[in-house]
């Protein structure tokens, strides 16, 4: 079995993390926002399994399949609140959806 | 008859009562009648009381008449009694018919004020009080009518309270004597603790029996009492309030700053007199702060051009002659004084006031003048009292009173000499100023046009205060005008007999009788001159200002004690304690106002400071 280095997926899974970071600082849309966190929540999984194999831990696979499981949850939640949010605002605008703030800032 | 002795205090206290309750529902005559027989009620009782004694005086010469109980503590029992003696005897005498008569002239006086039966409510209160204060068997009781006194003063002072200058004049009137009250209570109270009874003789007795002579107990019990008497009887250095208490009505002015209250000070002594003997130091600062006195007020009074306050000026001045008389121990001369003074010094504010109501209240006497045949019987009242005031010989009480002290002061061992030379100076000032008045204003061209007239209630009591001035003096002569002493027999079992008098006396005498002519010689020849005239027209020079403002005195406490006091309320109105307080919140506040612009509600910028948190979360993890 070809034994891998623990070193290119944990660097894969940095790379995963800039790019939903930085789609979720980036994008206004909220569905790409939602996509963004996946992607982000992808990456720690992915670590969770590199860092199982380096330490030759069943572990990180359980916490994958859990991580997998959050996600699942947290885009359903996520997406009930997008359409509550296009109904009221009529956009999906993440911007938009500023009425929380401080009045006078 | 002893027995209705509670009824002389009371009829004026439900006078005041009825007055002032539904006192603005009542016709101004029904206000009068309440006002002036309330008191007059008073001063028929305590006549009946007076000729009673006089037939068959009680055989201690005391009658106490118990009311009830007021205050049991532990260690001290406060009794509402009514104590009367020879000398409170007299003083009621002389306060409820003076007041009587000065309520007669006020129904004249004040008609048509407005307020006219507030005013008749504070004068009767202040009878009512006032005759507390003398009739108290218990310290603690005189000192509940000293402080009615005081509040009906204030009252009285600021009556026509519109006028913003007035309500200062009560003010000051009214804090000037409360911080010589502070002392008074201080005193009460160390005789309490010390003695352990407030009953005026009990407490007398023990003092006696328990402290020694000069001791520093009764030296500090008798001044702090002292610093009382002499803030309420206007002495130095307490005299700065008596002549802007002038602001009140003229028949206040008549009653309280010149007949009754302000001798509440002598009254003190002379009802503490055992307590007094047993402080010689206090008697010889008592002695010495009445010379300063007489001088000081004698010489203020030598350049005022209101006539009110050439009056006020005069009575303090007066009164340091009865407070000389109780540094030397002649308690009778003082009270004898007091009785002539108290009719002399009313007669001469109701005349005052009788001019002042004719020529549309004017009060300075360069724009009087000539009313010798336009206003007569205020010209012949003012002259007696004037006269009484100057202590001209024989024909005036005040010169009788006024030589039984001088006489006295000349005895006193020590410095009795020095007194008395400062005594008649006083005289001789005394005898130019009150003059100068009356030549300034009875003589001369006439100035101001006289309107009006007057009728029975002013004339009447003018009347019999000038027959008073003239004839009460016969009560106690001299040996060689017939030697009466029916007020010196009166006194003679609480106060005991004066020293008697050597072979020197003739010669004291002649000197008291000279001068106040002399007096009298020079105001003739200064209004004959016109220089009188002439000062008033040109700029004041730097020496009369300074007397003017009785030297500076009002200017000496501004500096000393008001603009300390005004910084250290500027200093304190702030809080500054409260900062500390107020520095937790103001914090908590700019807190507040520097993360508020945090919340900007954009999901985005929310989520790169989430992400820049835990990344500095981390890199404090692994690198620290």
């Amino acid at each position: 079995m070809v034994s891998l280095s623990w070193h290119a997926p944990a660097v894969l899974a940095a790379m995963l993390l800039i790019i939903g970071l930085i789609g979720l600082l980036a994008r206004r849309s909220l569905i790409f926002v939602l996509m963004s966190i996946e992607i982000m929540l992808n990456a720690t999984g992915l670590l969770f399994i590199t860092a199982g194999m380096r330490w030759g831990n069943p572990q990180g696979q359980i916490m994958f399949i859990f991580v997998i499981n959050l996600a699942g949850a947290e885009l359903a939640l996520g997406l009930i609140l997008l359409l509550r949010l296009r109904n009221l605002l009529t956009t999906l605008d993440g911007d938009a959806a500023n009425r929380l703030r401080d009045v006078e800032a | 008859m002893n027995h209705l002795l509670w009824l002389v205090p009371a009829s004026p206290l439900l006078g005041a009562v009825i007055l002032g309750l539904c006192g603005t529902m009542l016709p101004a005559r029904a206000t009068a009648l309440i006002g002036t027989a309330s008191v007059g009620i008073a001063a028929l009782i305590a006549i009946l009381i007076g000729l009673h004694w006089y037939a068959a005086a009680p055989p201690s010469h005391i009658f106490i008449q118990h009311l009830w109980t007021w205050l049991t503590l532990p260690g001290l029992t406060v009794d509402i009694g009514l104590y009367l003696d020879p000398v409170s005897l007299l003083m009621m005498l002389v306060i409820t018919i003076i007041g009587t008569l000065i309520h007669l002239f006020s129904t004249a006086y004040m008609a048509g004020e407005d307020g006219y039966s507030r005013y008749f409510a504070y004068l009767n209160l202040f009878v009512a009080a006032m005759l507390l204060l003398i009739l108290a068997s218990d310290l603690l009781v005189l000192f509940v009518g000293w402080e009615g006194v005081g509040v009906c003063s204030y009252l009285l002072v600021g009556f026509w309270f519109q006028d913003a200058a007035n309500g200062y004049a009560a003010r000051k009137s009214f804090i000037v004597t409360r911080i010589a009250d502070i002392a008074m209570l201080a005193g009460i109270l160390l005789l309490a603790v010390k003695l352990g009874t407030l009953a005026i003789q009990p407490m007398l007795a023990r003092a006696t029996e328990l402290w020694p002579h000069g001791g520093t107990w009764p030296t500090l019990a008798a001044g702090l009492l002292l610093i009382g008497g002499l803030g309420k009887s206007a002495q130095f250095p307490f005299q700065t309030w008596l002549p802007d208490a002038m602001a009140g009505p003229t028949p206040v002015s008549a009653l309280i700053h010149a007949a009754t209250m302000v001798t509440a000070g002598v009254y003190l002594v002379v009802r503490l007199h055992v307590l007094y003997l047993l402080a010689p130091d206090v008697l010889l600062t008592i002695s010495i702060g009445a010379g300063i006195t007489i001088l000081l007020a004698a010489l203020a009074a030598l350049v005022q051009s209101d006539i009110k306050r050439v009056l006020a000026y005069s009575t303090i001045s007066q009164i340091g002659y009865m407070f000389l008389a109780l540094g030397v121990g002649a308690w009778s001369a003082a009270m004898f004084h007091f009785l002539t003074h108290a009719v002399f010094k009313a007669l001469l504010f109701l005349s005052a006031g009788a001019i002042a109501m004719r020529l549309d209240h004017e009060q300075d006497i360069f724009k009087m003048g000539g009313l010798r045949t336009s206003l007569p019987l205020a010209f012949w009242s003012f002259l007696i009292g004037a006269a009484s005031l100057a202590a001209v010989p024989i024909v005036s009480a005040g010169s009788f009173s006024k030589e039984m002290i001088l006489g006295a002061v000349w005895f006193a061992p020590g410095i009795g000499p020095g007194l008395w030379a400062a005594g008649l100076l006083g005289a001789l000032i005394t005898a130019t100023y009150s003059f100068r008045v009356v030549f300034l204003v009875f003589f001369g061209p006439t100035h101001t046009p006289v309107t009006g007239r007057s009728g029975a209630p002013i004339a009447v009591p003018l009347v019999l205060l000038a027959a008073g001035s003239l004839l009460i003096g016969w009560l106690e002569t001299p040996s060689f005008l017939g030697g009466d002493r029916l007020v010196m027999t009166l006194l003679h079992p609480v106060l005991g007999s004066p020293a008697s008098r050597s072979a020197l006396t003739i010669l004291i005498e002649a000197a008291g009788f000279i001068v106040p002519l002399l007096g009298i010689a020079i105001a003739y020849t200064l209004y004959r001159s016109g220089h009188w005239q002439r000062a008033a027209a040109a700029q004041p020079g730097a020496l009369r200002r300074l007397l003017r403002s009785g030297f500076g005195f009002d200017a000496l406490y501004e500096i000393l004690l008001v603009r300390p006091f005004m910084a250290l309320v500027g200093a304190l109105r702030h809080d500054p304690v409260d900062h500390v307080v107020t520095l937790i919140s103001a914090t908590t506040l700019q807190l507040h106002q520097t993360l508020r612009r945090s919340q900007i509600g954009q999901l985005r910028r929310y989520a790169a400071w989430l992400m820049a948190g835990s990344i500095a979360t981390i890199a404090l993890l692994v690198f620290a």
